[in-house]
C-alpha cells in the first residue's frame, strides 16, 4: 500500500457544468458521498436547531420575559429537541458510519448502495416535512405552526382534542418517514459489517468503530420500530377515530409513554455508541497506544446494548407504576452504569503510559472523558427513583441529557470532524481555529450546562416559557443564557474553519495522524473504488503492522 | 462509621438550614417525611457519586498531564499495552458493589414512600388537574375549592398525613411541591396517590411539572399548611354556601345570565359549571389564575375582560362585557368570601 | 454470492459468510417483528378494557380454513425454493403460483371477515378499544401479506418470461424468508386474537 500522494490537476473537473455535478451528488449511491450529504444536512439543521435554542434561552434570561409568546416558546422547545435528535445527531452519525465503515473494513461500498441513497433521501425528506409545518400546519392559510407537543409528544396532549390543526401530524409523519430511513441505514450497516469484511478481518479483528456501529444499528432496528408502531397508532387515533391513547374510551396515556420510551431510551444509546466509536479510534492514535482491553470494550458494548432495552421506564418514575416496577427499573438502570463506567476506565488506561498529543481531535476527546464522567454520574443520581421524583421533569434532567449529548456526543463529534476532515477533504484544517473553537465552546458549554443543574435542584420544572421571580432561579438562568453565546461563537469558528480549510487548507496526505486503521491507507480523499485491491489483514491495526514489521500486533493479540 | 453517619447527618441538617432561604422550592429543604426520606437518600447518593467523580477526575487529570508528549521526546512509540484482565476485573467488581449498595438504599426509600397506607386520621384530598388550574376536593369534609390547597400541620410525634388522590380532567399534569415531597403525575384514566405530612406551618410553593399545554408554566401550586384550629376554621368557611349580598345583585345577575355559569360553580346559586374553578369562596384565595397574579380587584377585572393579558392561551374566554358590566361583576365576585 | 474460502498465511481459510441479502432480510424481519410486537402488546393490554360495544366473543369466528391456506403456503414456498435450487424451474413455477394463490385466498378470507364485522356486527376501528386494536393488528399483518404477494407476483412474472434460473435460488430463498415471517406473525396474531383474546 503506497502512501505517496498524487495530486491530479482539478481543471478537468472544474469545467463540468454545475448542473451536472449537482446531478451526480443527487443521484449518488457512493457511501462516501452519501456520508458527506448526511453530514452537511446535519450541519444545516444544527444551525437551525441552535437558533431555536437561543430563542428559548433568551426568553428565559429573566423571569416574566416577553421575548416570545408561550405558543412560540412551546414550538421552539419541541422543534429544538426533535430537530437535534432526528435531523442533526442521527444523520451526522449515520454520515460518519456510512463514510468510514466500508473504508475501515476494507470494502468498496456498503452492502446496499441504492438502499443507502433511499435512506438518506427519506431522512432528508422527513426533516423538510417537519419544517414545512411552519407554513403548512394550518393549511397554507396564513402562517402555519410547528408542533408544540414536546419532542416526546405525550398522549392525550397529541389527540385531536388538545392538538388542533395539523402541527402534530407533521411531527408524526416527519418522524415516521425519517424512521424508515434510519431503519434502512441500520439494515445496511448490519449487512455490510457482517458480510463484507476483508479477508483476515474476523469480527474480533475489526476496528471498535465497526463494532460500536454494528451494535448501534442493531439498536436502531429494535428501537426505532416501536416508535414507528406508536406513530401509526397515533395516526389511527387522529384520523381513523381509533382509541389507542383515548383515555375517554378506556385507552391509556401511559401506554404511549411505554411505547415511546421503549424507543427513547435505546435511542440515546444509538446516539452515544457512535460517539464512543469516535473516542475509541481517536484516543489510541493520539496516545500512541492501542485501545486498552479491546475484548472488554466489545463485551461492555454488547452488554450496554442488551441492558438498554430494559431500562426505559426510568423516564416514568413519577407516572405511578407502583413500587415494585419502580424498583426493577432502578436496578436495570444502575446495572447499565457498570459497563459504561468500564469503558471510561479503558479509555483512561489507553492514555495511561502513552505520549499524548494535544491536537484538536484529542482535545475534544479529553473533554469528552471528563464531561461524560459527570454526565454518567448525574445519570446515576437520576436512576435513584426517589431522587428522580424531584429531579425528573426538572432542569436537572435537561442539564443531564445536554451534558451527555453536547458534552459527550457533540464533543466527540467535533473530535471526529477534525480527525477525519483531512481524509474526507484532502486538506488539513487550521489547528489555531480548531483550538479557538475548542476553548470558546468549552467555556460556553460549562457556563450553560454546569449551572443549569442548579435551578433543577431549586425546583424549576422544564418546558416552562417563563418563571416566577422569588424562586431563586433568576441568576442561574441568566448565566445559562450567557453561555449559549459562547457556544454559538464556537460553532461559527468551527464552520469557518471547515469552509476555509476546504478551499485553502494544506494538502493532508493519506495519513496525517500516523494512524493504524485501513482508511488511512487510501488517498485523501479516497478514490471512488476505495482500494485498488482488497486488503488482507492479520491484526486489529493493519497499518501498525506495516509500519512496524519487526513488531507486528498479531504477535500480541 | 457511626461518626461518619453523624457527620453526614449533621452536614445534611446544616445544608437543609442553609438551603431554605435560597429558594422556597429547594429540594434540599424538606419539611415533610417523604421529602426528608428523599433528602437523606440524596445525600448518600451525592456522597458516593461525588467520591467517584473526584477519584476518576483526578486520575484523568493526572494521566493527561503526566503522559503528555514532551518537547524533547525521542519520537519512539511508548510501550504498547493491550489490556489486563486483573485490572478489568477490579474495575468491574467495585462498581457492581457500589451499585448493590445504592440499589438497596433506594429500594428502602421507595417502599417507605410508596408502600404506606393511610392511617385512620389521615386527611383525604382529591386533586384533579385541569388545563391550567388545580381542583381540590375534600370528600370527607364536603369541600370543593381550587388552586390553593389548605392542610393541617402534622406533628412529627403524632402524624396527621394528607393522602392526595391525583386525577386529571384532560391532559397529563404533575404535582410538585419540592419541600413537601417528590412529584407525582396526574394522568387521565390512571389515578395516582401520594402522601405528605407537612411539619411546619406556612405557604409552600410549587408548580405543575408535566408539560400540559400552552400555559403549563403558570399552573402554580400553593399549599397552605395551618394549625389544626386554623384549618378547621377554613374548612368551616369553605363549607358555607356563597354569601348573598343585595348590594351586588346587578353583578350577580350578570354572572348568572351569561356563560359564566357554564364553567363555574357558586354553591347555592344556579351556577354549577365544573369546567373552571369553583368560585364560591373566591375571595378566600390570595391569587387567581392558578397563582399567576395576586387576587386584587384590578387583576380580577382584567382577568375577566382580557385573560390573555395575564395568561395567554388559558381556557378562560374574554367575556365580552361593557365596562359598567365589568365593574358590577367584579363587585359581585368581591363578595364571595 | 458467498465468498469462497481464501487461503491465508498459515494455512487458515476464510469462513463462508452468509450473503448480504440474507442478512439484510433478517435485519428487516427483526425490525418488522419489533413493530408487530408493539401492536401485539397493545392488543393484549386492551383485552377486556373496552367500555362499550361488541366484544371478541360476540363477533369473532375462527378463520380456520384461511389460516390453513396461509400456513400451507409456507410449505409450498419452501418446496418451490428447494425446487429451484435443484434446477427444476417448472416445479418451482407451479409451487410458486400455488403459494400466491394460497396467500390470495387468505386475503380474501380477511376481507370477507371484515365485511361481515363492519356491515353485520357494526364493529369498526373507531367503535371501541377492541375494534381499534383488532383492525390495526390484523390490518398491519394483511398489509404485509399484500406487500409479500406483490413481491411474489413480480417473481412470478419474471418466471413466465423465463428470466428465473437456478442461479437465482439464493435470492428466491431470501424472499421466502419474508414470506415465512409473515406466516409466523399470523401464528402469533391468530393466537392472540382468536385464542387468548376471546
Amino acid at each position: 500500500m503506497s502512501t505517496d500522494t498524487v495530486t491530479l490537476p482539478r481543471t478537468e473537473f472544474a469545467s463540468r457544468p454545475v448542473v451536472s455535478r449537482l446531478h451526480d451528488w443527487v443521484t449518488t449511491v457512493d457511501h462516501k458521498r452519501l456520508g458527506i450529504l448526511y453530514i452537511l444536512y446535519a450541519l444545516v439543521f444544527l444551525v437551525i436547531a441552535g437558533i431555536e435554542a437561543m430563542i428559548i434561552r433568551i426568553q428565559l434570561i429573566r423571569p416574566h420575559n416577553d421575548f416570545v409568546s408561550p405558543q412560540v416558546f412551546n414550538r421552539m422547545f419541541t422543534m429544538h429537541g426533535t430537530t437535534m435528535i432526528f435531523f442533526v445527531v442521527m444523520p451526522v452519525l449515520f454520515g460518519f458510519a456510512n463514510y468510514l465503515i466500508p473504508l475501515m473494513i476494507g470494502a468498496r461500498d456498503m452492502a446496499f448502495p441504492r438502499l443507502n441513497a433511499f435512506s438518506f433521501w427519506m431522512t432528508a425528506f422527513g426533516g423538510l416535512l417537519l419544517y414545512f409545518s411552519l407554513v403548512g400546519a394550518n393549511g397554507l392559510y396564513g402562517a402555519g405552526n410547528a408542533p408544540d407537543v414536546g419532542w416526546f409528544a405525550y398522549a392525550p396532549l397529541t389527540s385531536r382534542t388538545f392538538s388542533v390543526g395539523h402541527s402534530t401530524d407533521f411531527w408524526t409523519l416527519a418522524l415516521l418517514v425519517s424512521g424508515f430511513g434510519s431503519i434502512g441505514t441500520a439494515i445496511n450497516i448490519v449487512s455490510t459489517i457482517l458480510c463484507m469484511r476483508c479477508p483476515g478481518m474476523t469480527l474480533a479483528k475489526m476496528p471498535l468503530f465497526a463494532w460500536l456501529n454494528l451494535i448501534m444499528a442493531g439498536l436502531v432496528i429494535l428501537a426505532v420500530s416501536p416508535l414507528t408502531a406508536a406513530q401509526i397508532m397515533l395516526l389511527v387515533d387522529r384520523y381513523l377515530g381509533g382509541h389507542f391513547f383515548d383515555t375517554q374510551a378506556g385507552g391509556s396515556a401511559v401506554i404511549w409513554m411505554h411505547f415511546f420510551w421503549i424507543f427513547g431510551h435505546p435511542e440515546v444509546y444509538v446516539l452515544v455508541l457512535p460517539a464512543f466509536a469516535f473516542v475509541s479510534e481517536i484516543v489510541p492514535v493520539f496516545s500512541r497506544k492501542p485501545i486498552f482491553g479491546y475484548s472488554v470494550m466489545v463485551g461492555a458494548t454488547v452488554a450496554i446494548g442488551f441492558i438498554s432495552m430494559s431500562v426505559w421506564a426510568h423516564h416514568m418514575f413519577t407516572v405511578g407504576m407502583g413500587a415494585n416496577v419502580n424498583t426493577f427499573f432502578v436496578l436495570s438502570t444502575m446495572a447499565i452504569a457498570v459497563p459504561t463506567g468500564i469503558k471510561i476506565f479503558n479509555w483512561l488506561a489507553t492514555m495511561w503510559g502513552g505520549k499524548i498529543e494535544f491536537k484538536t481531535p484529542m482535545l475534544f476527546c479529553i473533554a469528552f472523558l471528563f464531561q461524560f464522567l459527570a454526565a454518567g454520574l448525574t445519570g446515576v443520581m437520576l436512576s435513584v427513583a426517589p431522587f428522580n421524583w424531584h429531579l425528573g421533569n426538572s432542569y436537572f434532567v435537561v442539564a443531564h441529557f445536554h451534558y451527555v449529548i453536547v458534552g459527550g456526543i457533540l464533543f466527540a463529534l467535533f473530535g471526529a470532524f477534525y480527525y477525519w476532515f483531512p481524509k474526507m477533504s484532502g486538506k488539513m484544517y487550521s489547528e489555531t481555529l480548531g483550538k479557538l473553537h475548542f476553548w470558546l465552546f468549552i467555556l460556553g458549554f460549562h457556563l450553560t450546562f454546569d449551572f443549569m443543574h442548579i435551578p433543577g435542584l431549586l425546583g424549576m420544572p422544564r418546558r416552562i416559557y417563563t418563571y416566577e421571580p422569588g424562586r431563586g432561579w433568576d441568576m442561574w438562568n441568566f448565566i445559562v443564557t450567557i453561555g449559549v453565546f459562547f457556544q454559538a461563537a464556537g460553532i461559527l469558528v468551527f464552520l469557518i474553519n471547515l469552509l476555509w480549510s476546504y478551499f485553502r487548507g494544506k494538502a493532508a496526505g493519506s495519513d496525517p495522524w500516523d494512524a493504524w486503521t485501513l482508511e488511512w491507507s487510501t488517498s485523501s480523499p479516497p478514490p471512488a473504488y476505495n482500494f485498488s485491491s482488497i486488503p488482507v489483514i492479520r491484526s486489529r491495526r493493519p497499518l501498525w503492522d506495516l509500519k512496524h514489521p519487526a513488531d507486528p500486533d498479531w504477535n500480541y493479540e | 462509621m457511626s461518626q461518619l453517619v453523624v457527620l453526614i447527618c449533621g452536614a445534611g441538617t446544616a445544608l437543609a438550614d442553609a438551603a431554605q432561604p435560597l429558594s422556597p422550592t429547594n429540594i434540599f429543604a424538606p419539611a415533610s417525611t417523604p421529602a426528608r426520606s428523599i433528602f437523606g437518600l440524596s445525600l448518600f447518593v451525592l456522597a458516593i457519586t461525588g467520591a467517584i467523580f473526584l477519584i476518576v477526575f483526578a486520575l484523568l487529570l493526572y494521566s493527561v498531564v503526566r503522559f503528555r508528549r514532551r518537547k524533547n521526546d525521542d519520537g519512539r512509540e511508548p510501550p504498547q499495552v493491550y489490556g489486563s484482565n486483573q485490572v478489568e476485573l477490579a474495575w468491574t467488581i467495585i462498581p457492581i458493589l457500589i451499585v448493590v449498595a445504592l440499589f438497596m438504599a433506594t429500594a428502602r426509600v421507595i417502599a417507605l414512600v410508596q408502600k404506606t397506607s393511610p392511617p385512620s386520621n389521615a386527611i383525604a384530598v382529591t386533586a384533579i388537574g385541569h388545563q391550567f388550574w388545580w381542583e381540590y376536593r375534600y370528600p370527607d369534609l364536603g369541600v370543593v375549592t381550587a388552586n390553593e390547597l389548605h392542610l393541617p400541620v402534622s406533628d412529627p410525634v403524632h402524624p396527621t398525613p394528607t393522602f392526595i388522590q391525583l386525577l386529571s380532567a384532560d391532559t397529563d399534569h404533575s404535582f410538585w411541591v419540592p419541600r413537601l415531597g417528590g412529584k407525582t403525575d396526574l394522568i387521565p384514566n390512571h389515578p395516582n396517590t401520594m402522601w405528605i405530612d407537612p411539619q411546619g406551618t406556612g405557604v409552600y410553593l410549587g408548580q405543575c411539572a408535566q408539560y400540559c399545554g400552552t400555559q403549563h408554566a403558570k399552573m402554580l401550586l400553593r399549599v397552605y399548611v395551618q394549625s389544626k384550629d386554623d384549618f378547621d376554621r377554613w374548612i368551616e368557611q369553605q363549607r358555607r354556601p356563597a354569601s348573598m349580598n343585595d348590594t351586588v345583585s346587578q353583578g350577580r345577575e350578570i354572572f348568572e345570565t351569561t356563560a359564566c355559569i357554564n364553567c363555574h360553580t357558586v354553591s347555592g346559586t344556579v351556577a354549577s359549571g365544573r369546567f373552571g374553578p369553583d368560585l364560591t369562596h373566591l375571595m378566600s384565595r390570595d391569587t387567581i389564575a392558578a397563582g399567576a397574579v395576586p387576587n386584587t380587584p384590578e387583576n380580577l377585572r382584567l382577568w375577566i375582560r382580557k385573560p390573555d393579558a395575564i395568561k395567554p392561551g388559558s381556557l378562560m374566554p374574554a367575556m365580552q362585557l361593557s365596562e359598567q358590566q365589568l365593574d358590577a361583576l367584579t363587585a359581585y365576585l368581591e363578595t364571595l368570601r | 454470492m458467498n465468498t469462497t474460502g481464501i487461503r491465508l498465511a498459515g494455512g487458515r481459510t476464510e469462513l463462508d459468510r452468509p450473503t448480504r441479502g440474507r442478512i439484510g432480510m433478517l435485519a428487516l424481519i427483526a425490525a418488522e417483528a419489533a413493530i408487530f410486537t408493539i401492536f401485539v402488546v397493545a392488543y393484549l393490554f386492551y383485552i377486556g378494557r373496552s367500555l362499550t360495544g361488541p366484544t371478541p366473543k360476540d363477533v369473532l369466528t375462527v378463520p380456520a380454513f384461511y389460516t390453513i391456506c396461509l400456513l400451507s403456503s409456507s410449505l409450498t414456498i419452501h418446496l418451490a425454493a428447494t425446487a429451484l435450487r435443484r434446477c427444476s424451474v417448472r416445479s418451482f413455477g407451479i409451487l410458486w403460483f400455488v403459494t400466491i394463490a394460497l396467500g390470495a385466498a387468505f386475503l380474501y378470507g380477511t376481507a370477507n371477515e371484515w365485511h361481515r364485522l363492519i356491515y353485520q356486527e357494526g364493529l369498526t376501528i373507531s367503535t371501541n378499544l377492541f375494534g381499534t386494536t383488532y383492525y390495526s393488528l390484523v390490518g398491519l399483518h394483511a398489509f404485509h401479506v399484500v406487500v409479500g404477494l406483490v413481491s411474489l407476483s413480480l417473481v412470478m412474472a419474471f418466471t413466465f418470461v423465463g428470466s428465473v434460473r437456478a442461479e437465482h435460488a439464493e435470492r428466491v430463498d431470501v424472499l421466502s424468508l419474508y414470506w415465512h415471517f409473515v406466516d409466523a406473525v399470523w401464528i402469533v396474531v391468530f393466537t392472540v386474537v382468536y385464542v387468548i383474546g376471546r
